[in-house]
């Protein structure tokens, strides 16, 4: 069972701000969708290895050669506030 | 003599090494020469966490990764792969970084250093694979700051995140580790150590077996010993103040020398790891036999090899193979004049010249070390002149052969310090009549005189010599 604070904590983490009124709703959303996945539990996984990935395939690599990168001003295009060709964002400590 | 490590001190620590020697980054064809560039200027959809894009592996990255690993004698895993480590930051532009988890790509094994009572091994843990973030840089200063501009030039480089057991019992010993560290990865042409960020430090820290506090942001080998120096006192006054340790992560202040807590609400479990659905599983132990073979000879076998072939003293052979160029440079000295004659010329004068200019041994040509020596050793110059062009050679430049000219310093033939020697004797009756009544002093008038005849170029050693000979027939 997901409870308030374990909503808020997780709302922290990812520093999205989630009202005291919104909590309780998201909480209760989390553990439906949760029970959902619970009925995965009745597969018997007792002689399955565990997937690490589903495609069945290893070892894809690039060759270590340069290719062009993007200009500056592409790089910032979408940005809102900028500052000698950096990303500006609010004071981070 | 067994060092008895009275406050029980316990060091371990991860070292970020950064492959700046490969020419793309880790999962993007953005070329990893970004250090005097533009911000933002070596960056594309994959290093910026652009919706949609893909990383696909550097396979030489995984190459370097396994040499590393294998110089360091770690196990190199049969399979492993890439996991999200999940923190909100914004140098880091996806949320998470993708790095490797329960399966690093190099298990344990071993460093040997210089201990505080002689040779001791200390454990690697594991060293494993990940992406280094953006770089962030505050507007003014840290606490009135307006803001903070990030560059995400740095996002996606290679970094191999090398763990070591808390095995180092002092400062000390950190920094010996941290040397000893860097010259393998010198030796194994991974890396340039000297680029700016190149290398980068958090220690774990404990005394008297207590709980152990990590201390982040150091970012030099000097700074590490400090930093180490300051958080071992800091955590004895507390004890010794009735106060406890707790486990913490502090923060390096290197302008300060302090370290300071950082109050991180983060724990392990919210890091929330995952496999990276987006990479697929890698299987290279396969590849072991071909990457060793591509393994030059390291620190320690090289240090013996010399002590062997060339036998010389130890202290000779540590100086000489510390760095590789170092080492490289000797080896050419020395197929060229005598083994021993190079030892003496590169590793106690022509080093301790440099290293009193900081300089490298890439600042002195072979050609003029070898001209330099075998000018000594054909007693055409004396030894004195020799270090003389060494260093206006550093300090001015110039040719060998042109300073000898330029400074006169051809050393003069026998006769005419045979002739000095007799006129020295000759006029200066009283000196030597004091000096066979027993005043040692006369003699170093006499023997000045000879040099003052000779303008200097005369050996001072041998002249004595001369004059002891002459005054005794």
């Amino acid at each position: 069972m997901i409870t308030k604070e374990e909503v808020e904590h997780v709302g922290w983490l990812a520093r999205i701000e989630i009202a005291e009124s919104e909590s309780e709703t998201y909480a209760k959303k989390l553990n439906s969708v949760l029970g959902y996945f619970e009925q995965l539990d009745e597969v018997d996984t007792e002689d399955v290895l565990p997937t690490y990935h589903v495609a069945d395939v290893m070892n894809v690599f690039r060759e270590d050669v340069v290719k062009p990168s993007m200009s500056q001003e592409e790089v910032l295009s979408n940005v809102e506030n900028k500052q000698e060709g950096s990303f500006k964002v609010p004071k981070i400590m | 003599m067994v060092y008895e490590n009275p406050d029980g001190v316990r060091i371990g620590l991860e070292v970020h090494v950064q492959l700046n020697k490969l020419n793309t980054k880790l999962f993007c064809g953005c070329s990893t020469d970004y250090h005097d560039s533009d911000a933002n200027t070596h960056v594309c959809p994959v290093c910026l966490g652009l919706p949609g894009a893909l990383p696909v592996l550097n396979e030489r990255a995984v190459e370097f990764a396994m040499k590393i690993g294998l110089a360091l004698g770690c196990d190199i895993v049969e399979q492993t792969q890439f996991h999200r480590k999940n923190y909100y930051y914004p140098d880091l532009p996806k949320g998470f970084q993708t790095t490797q988890y329960d399966f690093p790509i190099a298990g344990e094994g071993k460093v040997v250093i210089e201990g505080e009572d002689g040779e001791r091994d200390i454990g690697i843990t594991r060293a494993h694979m990940e992406e280094d973030p953006g770089r962030l840089q505050h507007i003014g200063s840290i606490d009135k700051s307006k803001g903070t501009l990030i560059n995400y030039n740095r996002s996606g480089m290679t970094l191999i995140e090398i763990v070591s057991e808390p095995d180092m019992r002092s400062p000390k010993e950190a920094r010996r580790y941290l040397d000893k560290l860097r010259s393998i990865l010198d030796y194994l042409d991974v890396f340039n150590g000297d680029l700016e960020g190149a290398m980068r430090v958090d220690a774990n820290v404990s005394v008297f077996m207590g709980e152990r506090v990590e201390v982040k942001n150091i970012s030099s080998f000097k700074g590490a010993e400090r930093a180490l120096l300051y958080e071992i006192m800091r955590q004895k006054n507390q004890i010794r103040r009735g106060g406890e340790i707790t486990m913490e992560t502090r923060h390096f202040d290197e302008a300060m020398g302090v370290t300071l807590s950082m109050r991180t609400k983060e724990t392990e479990n919210d890091y929330r790891y995952f496999p990276e659905p987006d990479l697929v599983p890698m299987r290279v132990a396969g590849r072991v036999p071909d990457v060793a073979a591509t393994l030059p000879e390291l620190p320690d076998a090289k240090r013996k090899r010399f002590l062997e072939q060339y036998e010389m003293s130890n202290m000779h052979a540590k100086a000489l193979t510390s760095h590789i160029r170092v080492a490289n440079f000797y080896e050419d000295v020395a197929a060229k004049v005598s083994p021993k004659d190079a030892a003496v010329w590169v590793a106690d004068i022509l080093k301790g010249e440099l290293n009193y200019r900081d300089l490298g041994i890439d600042a002195f040509t072979l050609d003029d070390i070898i001209e330099i020596i075998e000018l000594v050793i054909g007693n055409k110059i004396t030894e004195q002149s020799g270090v003389e062009i060494i260093r206006a050679i550093l300090d001015e430049g110039g040719k060998p052969q042109d300073i000898v000219q330029a400074k006169g310093l051809l050393k003069v033939e026998d006769d005419i310090v045979a002739n000095a020697v007799g006129e020295a004797v000759t006029e200066n009756p009283e000196a030597v009549a004091d000096y066979l009544a027993g005043k040692e002093k006369s003699l170093n008038f006499i023997v000045g005189k000879v040099m003052q005849k000779t303008r200097g170029r005369a050996d001072a050693k041998e002249a004595r010599e001369m004059v002891l000979a002459k005054m005794r027939s």
